[in-house]
């Protein structure tokens, strides 16, 4: 099997549902990098480079180059959903739903309810989060707890190539809106990842390592952090359990309370947010579905209650890493 | 254009079936038996009537809170309607939208919206639809004068022009966003220059006068018919009643309404024009006005007789699968 990046892997997840379904349309900011200009077409492919490519085989009908509209482009999509299409918008940065957030969250996310179960809104946004890319308080959030707490969307946080193709295609399948996140600073990290087309069932968490002794809890990047100190630990005899929900919304409580009932000890850790995260939503859940199996408190590892910081030394520190995670795992064995 | 006499009998029919719904809800909502809010569109028939005249089922039209008459113009069932206002299993909706979330995408309905500003930048993904699957329908969407502040309806008309999309924005300016005047709140001297600046054509016509609405719609809906773009009409109305049902209305003049319901009133106005010209004779009308009080009447004791929604169907349909 090939080796291949987390950006090609979702690369050709697009490339397969385009040729698979003519109404599957891409459209957002740069997308084909752009057009209007006096150089080359394509140019961008995407402003992270994950469309690059696309608009040669699909053309600009297809992959379509908005203006910096991002209201009309989540509204123009959320409409094209409803009468037929299956429109992928790219939001470029996650921290952009500020000024378009009223046609996913009043929108596209109740359609089905308020109109009696009769519409369906086939649409998936892509958008980025993530710290660390030194881009500061507006280009480095992962508000996914916000998407999280809005009943009608799915949340996906693919957290590796594999699981980034088989989650975007079943995104691009699914009826239901999708918000499909992207972390930054995943897109070159490299996977297997096959050449034909698979999809990964929402609502179902990958165990990414197996332990008795404690249960971590990661999402999108933060599973690297908790295989790396799951690794690590294991020179001690110490077995944690990394479990990577992939979505958030479902989510696949099921297989952390599995895990929880066997390991007694529960830590989690989550860029989202210090208030409401996602962390503490599952950690509430746990507490009241499993509370008789927990031996000791529940950890989180969160980022302070700040906005993002663009010095990098203060970017570092906001990030939840390695090192907080496994503070947090001896505090509780 | 000449319509026929049987074009002018439906379009009365659809004009006065706005009506009479309207002025009816306004009654049985001072009974309270209506849940929440509604807005009356009684005033403007004549333009949702001759926007959606030449539509066909597979158009498309997003719409306001104030959504009756669009989708009634649009050819949602009268009945459908009436059961979703008084939150009833049977209405269209099954009671989960309510008045301001009357969808019917079967109709080509989008829904009405109870966010100001929400209709244009759902119309023009209906009309991306249209484009990419090269089906040649249009979409339209229903914005108010106050609507027309808001920076979604802007980026849409952008994106339309941009894209060359077929949809036509149509701007009902009823005097009021609310309780504020469009003459205070819209900043340019017309709505329509507005739109023309964003590179498409636009018309401004007296929204009382259903010829002049339906002239400038019909060729909006050619052009975008045959691929040249978006357009945009403003047509001016007034509204007869408040803002909302209940709506005591002191920002207005005393006479301000019955003003209006005396000189522009959209309805007699039509009659005059289509008897005088003697293509159809009062009795017509008059049978008409008959048919639509007797289903007014008939869709009002079926809506008070329904059954609300089970309440299983609360946790229904938030996704197709999940």
């Amino acid at each position: 099997m090939a080796t291949k990046s987390y950006r090609q892997a979702l690369n050709e997840a697009l490339a397969h549902e385009m040729r698979r379904d003519p109404d599957v349309v891409i459209m957002g900011e740069d997308v084909a990098g752009g057009a209007g200009g006096t150089g080359e077409v394509d140019a961008y492919g995407g402003p992270l480079g994950v469309t690059k490519g696309l608009i040669h085989e699909f053309g600009a009908g297809r992959v379509i180059d908005t203006p910096i509209t991002e209201s009309a482009i989540m509204g123009m999509a959320a409409g094209c959903a409803m009468t037929g299409l299956r429109p992928v918008a790219e939001l470029m940065f996650a921290d952009f739903l500020g000024v378009c957030l009223d046609p996913i969250y009043n929108q596209a996310a109740k359609f089905r309810y308020m109109f009696g179960g009769k519409a369906r809104t086939p649409l998936v946004v892509r958008t980025t989060i993530g710290a660390g890319f030194r881009a500061a308080a507006q280009h480095s959030q992962s508000p996914y707890h916000l998407f999280t707490s809005i009943p009608g969307l799915k949340v996906v946080l693919p957290s590796n190539a594999y699981d980034a193709k088989g989650l975007l295609i079943q995104a691009i399948r699914d009826d239901d809106p999708v918000i499909f996140l992207e972390h930054k600073l995943l897109y070159d990290t490299v996977a297997e990842v096959p050449d034909e087309a698979y999809v990964i069932p929402f609502g179902e968490a990958a165990i990414t390592r197996t332990g008795k002794d404690v249960t971590v809890v990661a999402m999108s990047r933060m599973v690297h952090f908790a295989n790396e100190v799951a690794d690590r630990l294991l020179a001690e005899r110490i077995a944690v359990e990394v479990v990577d929900p992939r979505t958030t919304s479902p989510l696949d409580l099921d297989t952390i309370i599995e895990s929880v009932s066997k390991t007694g000890r529960l830590v989690l850790i989550d860029e989202s947010a210090n208030r409401c995260s996602v962390a503490a939503d599952i950690a509430a859940l746990v507490a009241e579905h499993a509370f008789t199996a927990l031996k000791a408190p529940i950890r989180l590892v969160l980022p302070p209650h700040t906005p993002v910081p663009f010095a990098p030394i203060l970017e570092d520190a906001y990030i939840p890493g390695p090192a907080r995670l496994e503070a947090a795992i001896r505090s509780i064995l | 254009m000449q319509l026929t006499s049987d074009e002018l009998l439906r379009a009365y029919r659809t004009m006065k079936s706005i009506r009479e719904f309207e002025e009816r809800l306004h009654a049985e909502n001072a009974t309270g038996d209506i849940p929440g809010f509604i807005h009356l569109y009684a005033g403007q028939e004549a333009i949702a009537t001759a926007v959606c005249f030449d539509l066909g089922t597979r158009d498309h039209i997003g719409s306001t809170h104030r959504g009756h008459g669009h989708s009634i113009a649009k050819g949602c069932d009268i009945r459908g309607m009436m059961l979703e206002i008084f939150g009833r299993r049977a209405g269209l909706c099954g009671g989960k939208g309510g008045s301001m979330h009357i969808a019917d995408l079967d109709h080509g309905m989008l829904g009405a919206n109870a966010i100001v500003g929400g209709a244009p930048i759902l119309a023009i993904g209906a009309a991306l639809t249209s484009k990419v699957r090269g089906d040649r329908t249009v979409a339209i969407s229903f914005t108010g004068d106050g609507g027309s502040n808001q920076g979604t309806v802007f980026e849409a008309m952008n994106m339309a022009v941009v894209l060359k999309l077929p949809c036509v924005f149509v701007f009902e300016n009823n005097g009021y966003g609310e309780a504020t005047g469009a003459s205070y709140a819209v900043g340019a001297p017309s709505i329509a220059g507005r739109a023309a600046a964003f590179g498409m054509p636009a018309t401004a016509v007296d929204g009382t006068d259903f010829f002049a609405v339906h002239d400038a719609a019909r060729a909006g809906i050619a052009r975008a018919r045959n691929g040249e773009g978006p357009s945009a009409i403003e047509a001016t109305a007034v509204r007869f009643h408040g803002h909302f049902e209940g709506d005591a209305q002191r920002y207005r003049a005393r006479d301000e309404t019955a003003n209006c319901r005396r000189s522009m009133d959209c309805l007699s106005r039509f009659r005059g024009q289509v008897t005088q010209s003697g293509l159809v004779s009062p009795g017509q009308l008059e049978l008409i006005d008959a048919e639509v009080l007797a289903l007014i009447d008939s869709a009002v004791s079926g809506a008070r007789a329904a059954a609300p929604p089970a309440i299983d169907d609360l946790l229904t349909d938030v996704y197709l699968a999940y």
